[in-house]
Parts: C-alpha cells; sequence; structure tokens
C-alpha cells in the first residue's frame, strides 16, 4: 500500500475512535442525572405511572448496551430523542418537541453565521500573518502583533458588547438584536448578523494571524530557506518556490484549526445577540439540564470540530514530500 | 557567466580589508570577527581553518555579501571583482549569488528544500540568473552528476533530498554550486558531518570538479589534514583574528605560529601498547537490537584487560555506542553475558548492585549535556561521593578539592555551573563525576570528538596520566584513528554491528589488513598535502590489479 | 589566567592585537577560554530583567500586582459587602455608589473587588490543580517513554482534546450541575490535557539527556531524577505555560459565568456581573455611566488577560532567546 494511503486511513480510523469516545461520553452523561430527575423534569404533580412511562422512553428498563447501541443508531439516523422541556405541562400531556427540529433551522443558521465571519476572517488573517511575519520585527509587525495580542485577551463578550456600544448603541448602524425569523431574506440576515459576524472575525484573525506569523517565520528558519538565499533568489521568489510548497501543512493545520474555534466562539457570541443557533439552544440546555438536547447540539460540535482537524491533518499528509515520494 | 568577464588565473578575484563582523548574543554585539583580511586569486583555493568560535564560517558567509540573522557586517570593505559588496544594494548582490559566488553548506539535508527534485534545485539558479537554456541547463547538471561520480547520474536528478544518501547529497550540492560556473565557491564544512570512508570520496571528486574548471574556493573546516588535500593556500583562524597565512605545503612542513602546530597536537601523542592476559570485562558472545527490530549487535565478543585501554572503532551505525549501552545494562542483549572479573553481570540495569554500578563508570560525549545545567560542579562531583562513598561535609569537600585538582583545575571552579566553563573544563569536569565514584572500569564514549584539537590533546593526556597512576581500565569508543593511536593498548573494529577484528594496537595498525580495516585506516586523512592524490592512485592501481 | 573568565565584561572587549596575542598562547585547563556566560546573582538577574523589559512587560507587572493588592485586601478596599443589598437598584454613579448599584442594588464597586478575588482566584486556584494533574502525568509520561503507561495517557489525551473544551465543560456541567466545586475541577481536568501535552513535550528533551542517563547510571531513583536532574530544567517553560493556561482558564471561566452556568451567585463574579446587567448597554446614548456598568468587569477581565500575555510574551522572547 503506498504509505500517503495507509497514514491516511491510520489517521480516519484515530478519527473514528474519537467520535466513538465522544459518543460514549456523551451516552454516559443520562446515567449521572440524580435519581429523583424523573420528578424533577416532569415536575412534582407528576403521577407515578407517567414517570414509570418516562423511564421506559428513556429505556432505563433496558441493559446499557443495548441502550447505547439503540441511542447511537438513533443519533446517525437523524433521531435525537424528545426534549425534556415541555413535558411537564399540565394534564400530564407531553408537550415535547424532538430535538431534531430544535435543532435542524437553528444548525442552519449558526453556519450561516460561521461561514460569514470564516469567508472574512481567513484571507484577511493569512494576509496579516504572512506579512507580518515577513516584515518581521519592523513597526508594522510590532503593532499587528499588540493589537492582536490584545485582541486574544479580551473575553469575546467583551469584545461584541464594544461593537454594540460604537455601532448599536452611539451610531445606529447594525441592530444589537439578531433574532432572525425563519423567512428573512438572504440580505436581511446579513445586516442582522453583521455584528456577530464581526465579533468573531475580530476574535479569529487575531488568533490565526499569530498562528499564520509563528509558522511562516519558523518555516523561513530552515536551512533551505537561506539556501535560496546564498543562490540569489529574491524575496518573492523563495516564498512562492521554496517556502510554499512547504507552508500548506501548517497553513491548513492553522485554518482548520480557528474554523474549529470558530465552530466553539458562536457559543457565548450567540448569547450576547440572542442569535438563534446552535450554541444558545445549547446553553439554555445546560442550564435547564435539558440532556438530549445538549447530547444532540454537543454531537454536531464536537463533530464539526473533529472532522475539521481531520481534514488539516489529511491535508498536510497529502503535502507532505517525504510521504509523497517514498524511498 | 560567459568566458569573456572572466579574468585571467592569478588575478586577484576577492580582496577583503579589515573586516569586523558583530554577532548579537546576551543582549548586545559582540566582535565575532575582528578584522580580518582575505586575498584570493582566481583558480586558487583557500583553506579557512580554525575551531569552533574562530569566526570561519561567518567570514566565508561575508565573501558573499551576506550575513546571517544576527550578525551584522560592521566594516571593512569586500571587494569581488572590482565591486565593493559592502556597498552593493541587495538586488545587485543578489545577482552575483548563485552565478558568480555559489555556496555548499554542512548539513546536505537540510540545505535542500524537501519539496523539489534534485535536479530542479541544481538548476535553479543557472535558470534564475539566464545563463542557460533550461534543457541545456539539465543536460549540463547530469554531466556534472556524472563527474561527480553519482551512480545512475541520468536519473538521479529526479530523486527528492529524503531519498539519497548524505555522502551523495552532498556531491549533488557541489554540483549545483558548480552548474552556473561560478568563479568563486565557499564550502562551508562540507564534510564534517560524513563518516571517513565517505569522506574521500566527496574529497575526491569535490577537488577534481574544482580543477576542472579552475574555479576559485574558500573551503572552511575545522580539520587540517583535510584542508591540506584541498588548498593552495591555508588562512588559520582563532577567535576572529588571523593566526598565521602561508601556502598549504610551507605551513605543513613548517608551521611558524605555536598555534597553528597544535592544530594536529592529538597526533603527537602515542601511547606504548603493552601487552595483558589479566581480563577484568569480558563481553561475551552478546547480540542486541532496538524493540525487537534488526540485531544492532550480533554475537559481539571484546575482552578488556585490567588497567589497559581497549579502543572500539567504527563509523556511525557500527554498533560500537550500542556495544558501551550493552555493557552498561541500558540495552539488556538477547543472547550471551557480560563476565566482570569471571562473574556474570545481571543483565539489565535495574538488576545490578549499586557496587556493581560503581564499579563501571561512563564519560560521554558531549560534556553539555552530560552535566545538569542547573547543578554547580560543587554538586555534579559531589553527588557519587555521597551516593557511592557516603562521605559527608568537611570530608567530602577534601576528597571534592582533590578531585578538582587531579583534572588540573582550580577551586574557582567549584561553585560554577556548566554554562560557566568551556567545552574543555566541562569534560574535565565529567572526568572527575566518574573518577569520584573510584571506579575500575571507565568507558569513555567519544569523550574528545566534540573538541578543538588542543583541547583533546589535553585531556588525553589527562586520562593516560589518570591510568597510569590508578590503574584504571578503558574503554575508549570513537571513530577517530588519531585518538585511537593516542590512547589505545588494543583495538577493536567494527561493522554493522560485527567485530571485524580485535587485537593489539601494532598488529591492527600493520598489515596485513582484513578488507574493512584497510579501506577505514586509508581514508583518514594525512597531514600531507600529497595523500589524497597517492591513495586515489593507489586505490586505481588496486582496483585494475584486482 | 585563572582570573579571566570571572569577568566576562572586560573580556569581551579586548582589542584585536591582544586577541591575537592571547589566541596564540599556550594551553592550560583552567585558562581555557570559551564562549563563558557571565555569573550573576537571582537579584542582579531580577534586576537586569526588569531595567531591560520592554513597556508592555512593565505595564502588565504593574497591572498584575495592583490585581494581587485589591484581591488580597478585597475585604478592607470594598466599601461594602459582596452581597450587601441596598434598596436602590441600578442607582446612578454618585458618591454613596462610585459606579452604581446592580438590578439588585448591590454596589458594583464592592463587587468589582471582591470579584478580583473570587473571579481570580477561582481561575488561579483551577490552573494550579491543572498543572499538578497534567504536569504529574505529563513528567510521568515522558520518563516512561513508549511504556504502556505513556501510550495510555498520550491516546487519552488525544482524544479528550478532540473535543473543544468550552462544549465539553458545558457537556459535564450538564452532567453533574453548575457549582462552583464542580467548575474548577471540570476547567482543571480538561485544560490538564493541555498541560500534559507540554510538560510531556518538555520533559523528554529533557529525558533523553545524558546527563539523566548518568544518574540512572549512577543507580539513583526515580523520585530523585525526577526532581532533582528533571524538575529544575524544564520550570522556565512552564512557567511561561502557566501564564498563559491561566489566561485560558480565566476566560473559560468568565465565559462560563458568562453564559450562566458558571460561578454561581450570590458570589461576586466579573463574568455574571456582565450577564446581569447587559441590558443597559443600551442606553449608552443617554447615560453613558449606566452603560459602563456591564463594560467595567469585562474590561477588568480583559486588562488582566492583556497584563499577563505581556509578560509571558516578554519571558518567552527573553528564555528563547530570540532576537528579532
Amino acid at each position: 500500500m503506498h504509505p500517503i494511503v495507509r497514514t491516511i486511513l491510520q489517521r480516519l480510523g484515530l478519527g473514528l475512535v474519537t467520535l466513538f469516545v465522544v459518543s460514549l461520553i456523551l451516552f454516559s452523561s443520562i446515567e449521572f442525572l440524580p435519581g429523583d430527575f424523573g420528578e424533577a423534569v416532569l415536575g412534582q404533580a407528576a403521577l407515578p405511572e407517567t414517570v414509570a412511562a418516562f423511564r421506559k422512553e428513556l429505556g432505563l428498563d433496558l441493559p446499557v448496551h443495548e441502550r447505547y447501541l439503540d441511542w447511537l443508531g438513533g443519533m446517525l439516523t437523524g433521531d435525537m430523542g424528545n426534549s425534556f422541556s415541555g413535558r411537564g405541562a399540565g394534564g400530564g400531556q407531553d408537550r415535547s418537541r424532538a430535538v431534531i427540529d430544535l435543532l435542524a433551522p437553528r444548525l442552519a443558521n449558526t453556519l450561516f453565521l460561521a461561514s460569514m465571519a470564516a469567508i472574512i476572517s481567513v484571507p484577511l488573517a493569512l494576509f496579516l500573518g504572512i506579512t507580518a511575519a515577513l516584515y518581521r520585527g519592523s513597526i508594522y509587525d510590532r503593532l499587528v502583533n499588540a493589537c492582536t495580542l490584545t485582541t486574544i485577551s479580551f473575553p469575546e463578550f467583551f469584545v461584541a458588547y464594544i461593537l454594540i456600544l460604537i455601532f448599536s448603541s452611539f451610531n445606529q448602524i447594525f441592530p444589537s438584536l439578531a433574532n432572525i425569523s425563519p423567512d428573512a431574506t438572504f440580505w436581511e440576515r446579513v445586516y442582522l448578523s453583521a455584528l456577530p459576524a464581526m465579533t468573531l472575525t475580530l476574535v479569529i484573525v487575531a488568533h490565526m494571524m499569530r498562528m499564520t506569523r509563528a509558522a511562516i517565520i519558523s518555516l523561513m528558519a530552515s536551512p533551505y530557506i537561506e539556501m535560496a538565499e546564498l543562490k540569489g533568489a529574491s524575496k518573492s521568489e523563495i516564498i512562492l518556490k521554496h517556502a510554499l510548497p512547504n507552508a500548506w501543512a501548517p497553513i491548513v493545520t492553522v485554518i482548520a484549526f480557528n474554523l474549529a474555534y470558530l465552530v466553539v466562539g458562536v457559543v457565548v457570541v450567540e448569547v450576547v445577540f440572542v442569535y438563534p443557533g446552535v450554541g444558545q439552544l445549547m446553553v439554555d440546555a445546560v442550564r435547564t439540564r435539558d440532556v438530549p438536547v445538549v447530547q444532540g447540539c454537543a454531537m454536531i460540535f464536537a463533530a464539526t470540530y473533529i472532522l475539521l482537524n481531520l481534514f488539516a491533518d489529511v491535508i498536510a499528509i497529502i503535502t507532505n514530500p517525504r510521504l509523497l515520494h517514498p524511498r | 557567466m560567459s568566458d569573456q568577464n572572466r579574468g585571467k588565473k592569478g588575478d586577484i578575484l576577492l580582496e577583503m580589508k579589515d573586516i569586523v563582523i558583530d554577532g548579537y548574543s546576551d543582549d548586545r554585539w559582540h566582535e565575532i570577527v575582528k578584522g580580518v583580511d582575505v586575498t584570493l586569486r582566481r583558480g586558487e583555493v583557500m583553506g579557512l581553518i580554525g575551531e569552533s568560535g574562530a569566526g570561519k564560517s561567518t567570514l566565508g558567509l561575508a565573501a558573499m555579501g551576506f550575513a546571517r540573522p544576527g550578525c551584522r557586517l560592521t566594516s571593512g570593505t569586500i571587494m569581488f571583482d572590482g565591486q565593493d559588496l559592502m556597498k552593493t544594494p541587495e538586488a545587485k548582490k543578489r545577482a552575483l549569488r548563485g552565478s558568480r559566488i555559489a555556496y555548499v553548506a554542512q548539513s546536505a539535508a537540510a540545505s535542500f528544500n524537501p519539496a523539489h527534485t534534485l535536479i530542479d534545485q541544481t538548476v535553479e539558479s543557472v535558470i534564475r540568473h539566464r545563463i542557460k537554456s533550461a534543457d541545456e541547463a539539465r543536460k549540463d547538471a547530469r554531466q556534472l552528476y556524472a563527474d561527480l561520480q553519482l551512480p545512475n547520474p541520468d536519473h538521479i536528478g529526479d530523486r527528492y533530498p529524503h531519498q539519497v544518501s548524505g555522502g551523495q547529497l552532498q556531491r549533488v550540492m557541489t554540483a549545483m554550486a558548480m552548474s552556473p560556473r561560478p568563479d568563486l565557491i565557499i564550502f562551508d564544512e562540507p564534510t564534517t558531518a560524513l563518516d571517513v570512508t565517505t569522506q574521500v570520496e566527496v574529497l575526491a571528486s569535490m577537488r577534481r570538479i574544482v580543477e576542472q574548471f579552475n574555479t576559485a574556493a574558500i573551503y572552511i573546516t575545522h580539520d587540517l589534514a583535510v584542508v591540506a588535500q584541498m588548498a593552495d593556500v591555508i588562512k588559520v583562524l582563532r577567535y576572529g583574528v588571523t593566526i598565521e597565512d602561508a601556502d598549504t605545503r610551507s605551513m605543513l612542513a613548517n608551521p611558524a605560529k605555536e598555534y597553528t602546530r597544535s592544530l594536529w597536537s592529538v597526533r603527537s601523542i602515542e601511547k606504548d601498547e603493552e601487552r595483558s592476559d589479566d581480563i577484568i570485562l569480558k563481553v561475551d558472545g552478546i547480540d542486541a537490537s532496538y524493540s525487537g527490530s534488526e540485531k544492532v549487535l550480533d554475537n559481539v565478543t571484546i575482552d578488556v584487560p585490567r588497567g589497559h585501554t581497549v579502543a572500539i572503532v567504527g563509523e556511525s551505525g557500527s554498533g560500537k555506542s550500542t556495544a558501551a549501552r550493552a555493557i552498561t545494562g541500558l540495552l539488556p542483549p538477547s543472547k550471551g553475558q557480560i563476565l566482570y572479573n569471571g562473574k556474570p553481570l545481571p543483565p539489565a540495569l535495574k538488576d545490578r548492585s549499586v557496587d556493581q554500578l560503581q564499579n563501571i563508570q561512563m564519560i560521554y560525549q558531549m560534556a553539555d549535556t552530560a552535566m545538569n545545567p542547573r547543578q554547580t560542579v560543587r554538586d555534579i562531583i559531589g553527588r557519587p561521593l555521597e551516593f557511592y562513598l557516603k562521605l559527608r561535609g568537611r570530608e567530602r569537600d577534601k576528597r571534592l578539592m582533590e578531585l578538582i585538582e587531579m583534572i588540573e583545575l582550580d577551586e574557582s571552579f567549584i561553585d560554577r555551573v556548566p554554562a560557566e566553563m568551556s567545552g574543555g573544563q566541562k569534560q574535565r569536569v565529567c572526568i572527575a563525576r566518574a573518577l569520584a565514584a573510584n571506579p575500575e572500569v571507565i568507558i569513555c564514549d567519544e569523550v574528545t570528538s566534540a573538541l578543538d584539537q588542543i583541547v583533546q590533546k589535553g585531556i588525553l593526556e589527562l586520562l593516560l596520566r589518570l591510568q597510569r597512576e590508578f590503574g584504571l581500565t578503558y574503554i575508549f569508543i570513537t571513530h577517530d584513528i588519531a585518538t585511537v593511536k593516542a590512547i589505545s593498548d588494543q583495538i577493536v573494529v567494527m561493522l554493522q554491528g560485527q567485530v571485524v577484528e580485535q587485537g593489539m594496537k601494532s598488529e591492527i595498525l600493520s598489515p596485513p589488513y582484513p578488507d574493512y580495516t584497510h579501506l577505514l585506516l586509508s581514508s583518514v586523512p594525512e597531514m600531507d598535502p600529497d595523500w589524497l592524490t597517492g591513495l586515489l592512485a593507489k586505490r586505481k592501481t588496486e582496483q585494475a590489479a584486482g | 589566567m585563572n582570573s579571566m573568565n570571572t569577568d566576562n565584561d572586560k573580556e569581551e572587549d579586548i582589542s584585536s592585537s591582544e586577541t591575537a596575542e592571547l589566541a596564540d598562547q599556550g594551553y592550560s585547563a583552567a585558562g581555557e577560554v570559551g564562549m563563558i556566560k557571565s555569573r550573576r546573582t537571582f537579584r542582579e538577574n531580577v534586576w537586569r530583567g526588569l531595567k531591560s523589559a520592554p513597556p508592555t512587560a512593565l505595564f502588565g507587572l504593574t497591572v498584575i500586582t495592583i490585581y494581587a493588592f485589591f484581591a488580597i485586601f478585597a475585604g478592607f478596599l470594598a466599601p461594602y459587602g459582596e452581597a450587601e443589598i441596598f434598596d436602590l437598584s441600578y442607582a446612578p454613579w454618585d458618591d454613596q455608589f462610585m459606579f452604581g448599584t446592580d438590578q439588585l442594588g448591590r454596589d458594583v464597586l464592592s463587587r468589582l473587588i471582591y470579584g478580583a478575588r473570587n473571579t481570580v482566584g477561582i481561575a488561579f486556584v483551577t490552573t494550579l490543580f491543572a498543572f499538578t494533574i497534567g504536569g504529574g502525568l505529563g513528567i510521568t509520561a515522558a520518563i516512561n517513554n513508549n511504556g504502556w503507561l505513556d501510550n495510555l495517557l498520550s491516546r487519552s489525551v488525544d482524544v479528550l482534546m478532540a473535543i473543544p473544551s468550552l462544549i465539553f465543560a458545558l457537556i459535564l456541567l450538564s452532567m453533574f450541575g453548575a457549582t462552583t466545586l464542580n467548575l474548577i475541577i471540570i476547567i482543571a481536568v480538561l485544560d490538564s490535557t493541555r498541560v500534559f501535552r507540554i510538560a510531556r513535550a518538555v520533559s523528554l528533551n529533557v529525558v533523553v539527556m545524558d546527563y539523566v542517563e548518568a544518574a540512572r547510571l549512577r543507580g539513583e531513583k526515580l523520585m530523585w531524577i525526577l526532581w532533582r536532574e528533571i524538575l529544575p530544567n524544564i520550570m522556565p517553560p512552564l512557567v511561561a505555560e502557566f501564564g498563559l493556561r491561566f489566561c485560558f482558564v480565566f476566560l473559560t471561566i468568565a465565559a462560563l459565568s458568562f453564559l450562566g452556568v458558571g460561578i454561581q451567585p450570590p458570589t461576586a463574579d466579573w463574568g455574571s456581573m456582565v450577564r446581569e446587567t447587559a441590558g443597559l448597554i443600551q442606553f449608552a446614548k443617554y447615560d453613558l455611566t449606566a452603560a459602563m456598568t456591564p463594560m467595567l468587569p469585562a474590561a477588568a477581565i480583559a486588562l488582566l488577560t492583556v497584563a499577563v500575555n505581556f509578560v509571558v510574551d516578554w519571558f518567552l522572547h527573553k528564555s528563547s532567546g530570540l532576537k528579532d
């Protein structure tokens, strides 16, 4: 087998194992619920029969491994169970909603916000990072460095509120609440998402620019770059011909890492702007200990994160000349 | 460059005057090169020789108008063929580099870009500077590969750097430097990382190609015997100043300066061998491997006589250091045993008693990494005194002072940490640490190879004196034949995990030789400018005969 | 010649003619000159370090000192108790309440000062905890390099780190409930994976050193090797890492508190303070001071993180010996 194929398969295997472990952790979260959670969910007035039926619905009367397989099968086919909230509604009626129905529209919103931030921040961060590395030590480099160091030190909600103060409170350019309705048009969505996207962009650019700069600097310290210089290559030739072919792996890693970070970063930003995304749903569910919803949201976040990192590793593998051209 | 631009042989090509180069360290600028002059004529090869910290690489790069990050060309003039590189703008210097001045780096493996094929990198500067068309350049590169005696010259260029060996890579780099037919090539320690048997071949092909195209060169090295084969004139540097300038033959025949002579000082010591049958340590038919893979030691048997020195000689990968690890118990052998005073030692370190550990001590190649940088000499030498001899307080300090005097240092060293000592001083402290245990056997693993010649001599003399005074037994692992001559009674030659030959020094170092010993011994450069020529001629006739 | 090495500052500036003389001298072991670092005492080192520190680092050090002062003496400096409730909610800034009161009528200034103790203190304890777990396991794994323990620990950490830590924290908080103790334990355990990686990596660099092998050959016990040979040599990178991890933990806890699942009321905490009064931002145009009420704790968080980052940046720059 070609070493590249073997390495990629190994990496895919590791990704699958990780997903499996994540699913185990998520599944076990229901095991850790306190004994009286049935009453807590259904309300004090719930009849013992209702509680028993509820436990049965969750499959608590079945052996663990059967329940896990059942749960995993559900997760894979999009059946994530029903939310706990609404169960205790009057008259023992079950008004809970399926997790998937809660999740699907919000996932679209979150992806919209994340893509908007990514489209602006990735090119910007790469540009800033590469130029700062090339003009290392210059005023420009120091300025960009100080700014980004400050930005990564700020909590996301601080950045968000500063933007609200500037663009919403003092100058009413953008709305501070991004309550997107399901039937909003594309441009309405863009307008409503402007401030959350801007917040995410600022934070991501700072992180990403610093990582890009560090990656390029360590690359430029390689002896073969000095050799290229001693062969009379100009700065642009050195970068395009000697640095870039070796830079794909570190750059893609930086991008993937930050996109993954973006996925997580949306949680706080969505809460600040009351943006109807998965992050806000998850935080609400954590507060009310609505386990099925937490499970669903967490599975989506974790899977995205793991897949992005997997993607970066695969790119790094297939651009590695040592693997590409084995001995 | 086209031929009409080239001057005649004998014209001055490069003239550097009063060069001062600063380096930044410890929060300020220090002078690394302190006013050195260099004059190089067309077609001439200058050897730039000096020990670590002499500033020779820095000076070599300055000949290209280049300073590494953290260095700056402070003052002086660098006249290359009529233009002063100190004043030339960067764009013009770039036009010279890789066309009229080329560079060959020490570490070929790191200096080739892993993402491109060898031939692409060989012809890169030729195409950039529009010296030849791409097709011509490739054709020429293949010819150069052939001239440099690379195997399969027509196709080796299609490979990637990690696919060929270090010696081949170094020759490809020479082809890369030669490909624009420069006026001047800077060779920066090009063979230092290679084994001696590989070095000979690389040296021979480099010398031939430089002669073939009548290129001027600056050859930087710390090994006088190597430079003697390559250079017409030699410049000796120390601490950034010139010690001596002379043509090669007169410098070797009659060095003007004490320091120059000290550059081959190790060759001036030679221990008179003594025969002994009192075996203190016997390595008896051991096999060993790292984590079950290929055997690194294959049925190795070595007899070590009491109070004498056995030198284990071999190139990298021969298993000589692994043998030491097996003796110390760090790598338990998978077969065979190690007998100490006739009794078997437990194979693994953890099963050995404190007495057994105390009797065999070890000294390492890199004194820097062999001492904890956070401990003072007192801690370093004092610990074995406490640990093995249970000495405390005043008693310990008294013994500590004795040991420090034994290694020819004084009490001012007692509270220093390793960073406050020079390389030789550090190695002496390591010797004292081994002595502190009152051992019978000391394993010396390449203890002098990281040191400058003059310091090596001091260390070897110290070891010899200590052996006479205390009847110590040494197992001396080295790849350097001069060191072997200086210190050993017996020699073990190793190749690919096996013992090729074992015997008294005089027997091993004189004919008849087994093939490998012959190859190894004949490949060691001698202080004779005609050595390489003679060796190549001899090998050629041998080949024709055989 | 012995005195030569003791005072390096003089030696560095000898002229080239002197060097030439020196360069051709014979050999003596004690007089051997090399690249010798001059010796300084700890106090001199600190003083030299501070003198050469860039303004950003000095700023950072000053801010950290002030925060530490407020955290330690919060009880004396705060005008009111952290949970003391007055009749007046959302009081404006005046002489009685310098920064006004919050939605329940608690003095914002007092809560800010107590917040220095609570928020910073909890983050600090969590980081310490993370370092104890992660550092200890990391060094152990390095010594056991490629053994079963190392493999087990490293693979588990790989898997744990493949889950975004904020999401993981949210899952665990939903499982175990959001109490301060749970918060500390969960964040510490999650963050210890990062510490594990770095501690293992730096220890591996030390474990392969010959001096560690020399100690093993001497027959030293594992604890002695760990304590005397390895630990002193991995302290500088770990100290820098402590600063970075602290920032990360501090921001994570602030974010969780802001989301309402971190430090729980009535404990005065900057993250929750921002959440509780965030609505006031809308009134910036009419009353700027009111809008500042949520911004003050947010700025307090930001300022400390910036300060720590500046100091760490300088420290890393110094210890890596990198000179731009």
